[in-house]
């Protein structure tokens, strides 16, 4: 195929990628917009196996990764997309990083010509160390989320100083790259970058995930996009700005709801000190625990009740059980509805995606600034696995860390039933004045087993 | 001025109106949806199997076309498996609005 046939069908397929991000504005129309985006990418790739060689080999490795994405995607528990999603990012920025050395390997072969231009090493140096962090970054992201690192930030001293060092070591090699065009400083700043991208991860806690999560898938587009201009290949560059711009949305998203600069995220913002001198000083406060039996009880005699969901959910795989209880409760005339924060879980929308799993009718699930207003004027609100997104200190505390985080306003109903598995204190180490008011009582337990309890009360 | 236009010239050109449709088009996404737009995005940056795919693709079989087809591979997961993860969470949300 000609070049120009080539671009063009690369447009119709980028065409095809915007129709597939503007299906996302509604359930009813993301279906089809996902079939957009799967046509694209099948156009995509036929095209490009015009031009090339070696199309047995390039077939088969297409089989294989196909195969492997098909069985993984089928298998995967709904719980678990965050650290899937992290596991891919990493897949994007490692692929990116090979595409990279071999376009360095053999530029004549890419259309860059024999000798590499300035701006085509420029192109070289960004494109790689994106991926490489991106790379590390999500492994490193993988681990936390799957529970196979601790989900504790891990800080120590000098850590910013450390990162500093190492990327203007990073971009002094780069530099060095430029001048030399040789393999041994591009070698050396590909590995300073796969290190920046472990030491930036590592610190950054479980609850701040939502933010580097849609950061590192951010990352991913940026590294295709830089690709793209190494190669020349206007449909990296198109793909790769849409994912890019998308992941700097989602995570500009997340920092707001949290009330946090991008970087305070980045650059550990919760401090361990402060907060563990708080806790140590403070005095036994008491609180009133009750049982499954009397969470039934009230909530069966409520007129409404909003379900506060957050991560312990996820942890417990209660939601279908909760499911259970609200279609329970609904049948006894209550009216339930669920209030989802939008840092609620580990990734943006995780929650959601839950309560779709469970079948949760949609109608019953209301994005916090729709249903705020609302709990004024309700009996009971549940929370279940939730803990700083529901803290009133982040409205009445200014000395508090999380001051000014938007939260769901469970303190303004009538009774609030807290789910919980002991008093230990949220991610960013505060105490819930919530779990202190006269008109909250605690339920100890697992959040599956304790809704499981109250279904069984409630029958 | 006269003369062609640098090629990096029109790739940023490509690069920084693709930003903004990207920020348009996403603005508009519900929030219920943001973890299929994340498996979608996945997806699609595994457009990366593009740049794989010519890295494979020169005759001559060298260390550079093997970096080609592993990147290839995983970029391959990446495709599959973020399209096919996206339309079974999309499933779950059509179940509930019948």
């Amino acid at each position: 195929m000609s070049a120009n046939y080539v671009s063009l069908a690369y447009l119709a397929a980028a065409v095809l990628f915007i129709l597939a991000l503007k299906g996302l504005s509604s359930p009813v129309s993301a279906r089809r917009g996902n079939l957009f985006g799967m046509v694209g990418m099948v156009i995509a790739v036929l095209t490009t196996l015009t031009v090339t060689h070696n199309v047995a080999y390039i077939l088969i490795a297409i089989a294989a990764g196909g195969a492997v994405g098909a069985v993984i995607a089928k298998r995967i528990q709904m719980t678990a997309m965050p650290e899937l999603v992290a596991a891919m990012h990493s897949l994007v920025g490692l692929a990116a990083v090979l595409i990279a050395m071999a376009a360095f390997n053999n530029p004549v072969a890419y259309g860059i010509g024999e000798t590499l231009h300035a701006s085509n090493r420029i192109e070289l140096f960004i494109g790689t160390f994106v991926g490489a962090i991106t790379f590390t970054g999500s492994i490193i992201a993988f681990g936390k989320l799957s529970g196979k690192l601790g989900s504790k930030p891990l800080r120590f001293a000098g850590q910013h100083w450390l990162n500093l060092a190492l990327g203007i070591a990073m971009v002094g090699f780069g530099i060095a790259f430029f001048i030399t065009q040789s393999w041994t400083p591009f070698l050396i700043m590909t590995a300073i970058a796969m290190l920046i991208g472990v030491l930036l991860i590592m610190p950054i806690g479980g609850a701040d995930m939502p933010v580097v999560i849609s950061m590192l898938n951010s990352y991913s587009g940026w590294a295709a996009a830089g690709i793209g201009f190494t190669l020349n290949n206007n449909m990296l560059i198109i793909a790769g700005s849409l994912v890019g711009s998308s992941g700097a949305i989602l995570s500009y998203i997340m920092c707001k709801a949290m009330n946090r600069s991008f970087f305070n995220v980045i650059l550990g913002g919760f401090g361990g000190e402060a907060t563990a001198a708080e806790q140590g000083g403070g005095v036994q406060r008491t609180y009133r625990s009750g049982s499954a039996d009397d969470a039934a009880f009230l909530m069966g005699n409520a007129d409404s009740v909003i379900i506060v969901p957050g991560y312990g959910l996820a942890v417990a795989r209660a939601q279908h059980a909760i499911n259970e209880m609200s279609k329970v409760l609904t049948e006894k005339g209550v009216k339930v509805r669920y209030a989802i924060h939008p840092v609620a879980g580990r990734m943006p929308g995780h929650m959601n995606v839950l309560l779709a799993e469970a079948e949760v009718p949609y109608e019953q699930v209301v994005e916090m600034d729709e249903i705020n207003n609302e709990f004024a004027d309700t009996d009971v609100v549940l929370v279940i696995g939730a803990n700083d997104v529901v803290n009133p200190a982040a409205k009445n505390d200014k000395s508090s860390p999380i001051y000014g985080m938007p939260i769901l306003e469970a303190h303004k109903a009538r009774t609030v039933l807290v789910v919980k598995r002991s008093m230990a204190t949220g991610y960013a180490g505060l105490d819930n004045d919530l779990f202190y008011m006269d008109k909250t009582m605690m339920v100890f337990g697992d959040a599956k087993k304790v809704v499981e309890d109250i279904i069984k009360s409630l029958a | 001025m006269t003369g062609a236009v640098d090629p990096f010239v029109l790739n940023l050109t490509v690069f920084v109106l693709a930003i903004f449709i990207g920020y348009h088009v996403v603005w508009n996404v519900t929030p219920a949806l943001h973890t299929p737009l994340m498996a979608v995005t996945n997806a699609i940056s595994g457009i990366i199997i593009v740049g794989a795919m010519l890295a494979a693709g020169p005759e001559k079989l060298d260390i550079g076309t093997v970096l080609g087809l592993v990147a290839l591979t995983l970029a391959a997961v990446n495709v599959f498996g973020g399209f096919l993860v996206t339309q079974r969470m999309l499933d779950m949300f059509k179940k509930k609005n019948k």
